[in-house]
């Protein structure tokens, strides 16, 4: 003990992962802690880098479609989509009506399932061990079948084209997906209620890892993380790819920007989620599922640079391309939302507790396959 | 030069926004773009580098938008020589904190050194790689047991095989 009588302590340096449940894959934490609280926190990547880039330009542009799957491995139908739209941007393709329906049908399908597994491996890191993550995932393994009945496959769903999809929707397909939607509301209804009626659980997200405003802003915060800091930015609304214009649907936007604002804005967005799914579900048309006049083979894009980007699940999915009038594209750049959310991740933890970090960490909902590429 | 309200606003009406800067203009552009009432570029979105082999230059391109005003995309195109100790950009980083990791990606991954970051590190690749991969001169090594530390067995035949690419694969491009 020294003179003034306060016990001197050293701070501690802990590597939290890559082998670490919490961290949602091989994802390190170099982390200073002071007793229990973070007084230094630094992010490292890279377990799972392939250089996907890389690969993409020696690639075909139809190539790396299926590479794109691989990104976000729980969204392989954003993926695809977002690829898709920049190519088809820098071609000037345009999209059938049909295709473009099936599209946002496929697109919020994925938006429910990843916004309900990142809420139900919430509780996982909050200690309540795999039973209510056990929930989402019954919920998403309808959503997987769906895809399986269509693409052929549950996750690596390799779907879309350029100028539409693959395959078409037929009416049974169709069914089985109103099916999905109409039961969805109760399912939320019953998880809303696992997040809201239980003190522990409210106790340790709130006011937990605040996101100032300004700060999502500067730091290129994009998706459910910036909404829930107040944000009002939906690509959906701003861009209205696609046939997003002509639905009905609102952009919840949270107050505190704290971990359980950013939990609660994903559950808010799963019921708007369900409202595009049933308009477009009701309203599809019928016709050409893909664009005709784009060739399957030797297809070319005109010299020239372009960015497309979509409202992922996760946050702003962006393909910077660069072409030279060739068969492969001669840059290829992917924009991973959940690398850049995870800009802020010291910012958020923070003088909070080491418990707290692996929540808020949670919160940021990344996906490793993602953030290395 | 920076630009004025006037041009930007033209350039935002074309399909593909774009402005190439040169080097030393590249923080008072961002600065003007960001802080200008009627732009207000606060988002920046897309950080990315390519290499123009033909042109002996490395171009960083910022894909910037308005969460404010909802406009953009604007992309801020600047370039820079290939060679190592010449590639070197102005870090936007103290103006959008966005661009953080993205510049470290860049540095990573093509060997732009960006002045005024505040962690210039290594990302993606781990801290002992030596090459910058995405560029598109770079060969990759025939056998990857040979990095990080090559040592032991692992060395001595690199070394036989004459460096990262073998002998006999130099002879047979001849």
């Amino acid at each position: 003990m020294s003179a003034t009588g306060i016990i001197e302590t050293q701070t501690l340096e802990v590597s939290l992962g890559p082998q670490h449940p919490s961290t949602h894959g091989v994802f390190r934490m170099d982390v200073v802690l002071d007793g229990e609280r973070v007084v230094k926190l630094k992010p490292v990547m890279g377990y799972l880098h392939r250089n996907h880039e890389q690969l993409a330009e020696k690639m075909a542009w139809l190539g790396s479609m299926p590479y794109t799957d691989r990104l976000d491995y729980f969204c392989s139908m954003t993926n695809n989509w977002a690829y898709a739209l920049a190519v088809e941007k820098l071609a000037g393709i345009k999209v059938p009506e049909r295709a473009e329906y099936i599209r946002v049908i496929m697109a919020e399908l994925t938006r429910l399932l990843n916004h309900s597994c990142a809420v139900g491996f919430l509780f996982s890191d909050c200690g309540a061990w795999f039973t209510p993550i056990l929930y989402a995932l019954r919920e998403r393994e309808r959503i997987l079948d769906f895809f399986e009945t269509v693409s052929g496959a549950r996750m690596m769903c390799n779907y879309m084209r350029f100028g539409g999809v693959r395959v078409d929707l037929n009416d049974e397909s169709l069914t089985m997906a109103r099916d999905l939607v109409v039961r969805w509301p109760a399912f939320l209804d019953e998880f809303e209620k696992l997040l809201l009626a239980n003190e522990v659980f409210l106790a340790r997200t709130q006011r937990v890892g605040i996101l100032p405003r300004e700060l999502a802003i500067n730091a290129s915060i994009s998706g459910p993380m910036a909404r829930a800091s107040g944000v009002e930015y939906d690509i959906r609304k701003v861009d209205k790819y696609g046939v997003y214009d002509r639905f009905d649907f609102r952009v919840p936007v949270g107050e505190k920007g704290d971990t359980f604002d950013r939990f609660m804005i994903r559950i808010l967005e799963m019921r708007e989620s369900v409202k595009i799914l049933e308009q477009a579900l009701r309203n599809i048309p019928a016709g050409p599922f893909i664009a005709p006049e784009v060739k399957l083979r030797n297809f070319r894009v005109p010299a020239g640079d372009g960015y497309g980007r979509i409202e992922a699940p996760k946050g702003e999915l962006g393909f910077y391309l660069v072409s030279e009038g060739g068969a492969k594209p001669y840059r290829y750049h992917v924009r991973p939302p959940s690398f850049i959310n995870l800009t802020v991740l010291e910012d958020m933890c923070l003088g909070h507790k080491v418990a707290d970090a692996v929540i808020i960490l949670g919160s940021v909902d990344i996906v490793l396959g993602e953030v290395d590429r | 030069m920076i630009p004025t309200v006037e041009q930007v606003r033209e350039m935002l009406a074309t399909k593909a926004a774009s402005l190439t800067v040169e080097r030393e203009q590249l923080l008072a552009v961002a600065n003007f773009l960001k802080t200008e009432p009627q732009l207000q570029f606060d988002f920046c979105s897309c950080v990315t580098a390519v290499d123009y082999i033909k042109q002996d230059c490395i171009e960083v391109v910022y894909h910037l938008y308005s969460v404010a005003l909802k406009h953009g995309p604007l992309a801020l195109k600047v370039r820079a020589p290939r060679a190592l100790e010449q590639c070197r950009v102005p870090s936007l980083t103290p103006v959008w904190r966005g661009c953080e990791f993205q510049e470290r990606e860049a540095f990573d991954l093509f060997g732009v050194k960006f002045d005024g970051h505040p962690d210039l590190r290594r990302i993606l690749m781990w801290d002992e790689f030596v090459d910058h991969p995405m560029r598109k001169d770079y060969v990759p090594p025939m056998d990857y047991e040979w990095e990080p530390t090559p040592h032991g067995e692992t060395l001595a035949r690199a070394k036989a095989q004459g460096g990262v690419v073998p002998a006999s694969v130099l002879e047979a491009k001849k």
